[in-house]
């Protein structure tokens, strides 16, 4: 029995954290554990992502995701988590197409992932000579379009100006989109009722 | 025909395969999660498994960690992935607004009364 190697052991942890608290995403009923299910799971995935040498990704996957879209997610759902959405059951005949369909792509897409001898794995005396890079100065340098690291071609500063652009572009549409209903009434009875200070109607 | 490498687990280094078992479980939960639930915000939570799912296979065929060869996709795989988490941020306020306009004009959330753009 040789010794445990400990990155495995916390790849299998994170991986079953991550596998379960997704299952359980799906089987739940119940929006809002739903939301705090998915949560644990992405948190999950950081931590795999860090497992895998990506540091400065797994350190936004945090930040952005679990500290900005899922803070997001949980906002709608408190917004619109009257009595009757809370929990809204599933038909049977589509949980049971459903399983047939996801067993079937599960098993194909593992199957796959196992008949490539070159993704099984590197040799454990390979490992143990591994150094561990910074990744975040190169990622910059990438996204300025100008790659120091070995091996990398193209940068990505134009993909860069069209995502940042097409991120303003779509907050600023969608905080125009969810602004809250406006009455329909005629002018007159619109500003009479929007003194400022005044008690609102109800 | 399908070896696991179970015995080994935790005595051998992991690979590429075994993070693409991970990325194949979300993908396939979230893809169930759109397909099944009636809640619009359960198929938006849907949406973000499945992006994370294919983000997890960005990263570990970018990683060099993972396998023998040097056939990675290196600091690529990083880059698309935190592009992936940009759009998906976009994406799901987009999502939500629409969720909020729809719960504005109709009283519901339940995928299924969305009706009106039905031929």
């Amino acid at each position: 029995m040789d010794a445990i190697y400990w990155p495995s052991f916390f790849f299998l942890l994170f991986g079953l954290l991550a596998c379960g608290f997704a299952v359980a995403v799906l089987l739940a009923t119940n929006i809002v554990r739903m939301a705090f299910y998915l949560i644990m799971s992405l948190s999950a995935t950081s931590g795999l992502f860090f497992l895998a040498g990506a540091d400065f990704v797994g350190a936004m996957q945090l930040m952005i995701y679990v500290g900005g879209t899922l803070v997001l997610l949980i906002f709608g759902v408190m917004l619109t988590s009257q009595e009757r959405f809370v929990e809204m059951k599933t038909m049977a005949g589509d949980w049971i197409f459903g399983f047939l369909a996801g067993g079937a792509l599960l098993v194909t897409l593992c199957w796959v992932a196992f008949s490539v001898p070159a993704w099984r794995g590197i040799d454990r005396a390979a490992a143990e000579q591994l150094q561990v890079e910074p990744t975040v100065a190169p990622l910059a340098m990438g996204l300025l379009g100008a790659r120091t690291d070995e091996g990398g071609e193209h940068g990505y500063l134009l993909f860069f100006e069209i995502v940042s652009v097409h991120l303003l572009v779509v907050l600023v549409g969608a905080a125009y989109l969810a602004r809250a209903k406006i009455s329909r009434g005629t002018a007159a009875e619109r500003t009479s009722h929007v003194e400022p200070g005044a008690a609102l109607p109800k | 025909m399908l070896q696991l490498p179970l015995a080994h687990l935790l005595n051998e280094p992991i690979g590429v395969a075994h993070f693409m078992v991970v990325g194949a479980v979300m993908f396939v939960c979230g893809a169930l999660c759109m397909a099944t639930k009636r809640n619009a915000l359960g198929v938006l939570m849907g949406i973000e498994l499945v992006l994370n799912g294919a983000n997890i296979n960005f990263i570990a065929f970018g990683s060099k960690y993972l396998r023998n060869d040097a056939n990675t996709l290196g600091l690529d795989g990083q880059l698309i992935a935190l592009f992936v988490i940009v759009l998906a941020a976009a994406e799901a306020a987009v999502a939500l607004a629409i969720v909020l306009n729809f719960y504005n004009n109709h009283d519901s959330v339940d995928v299924d009364r969305a009706k009106q753009l039905q031929g």
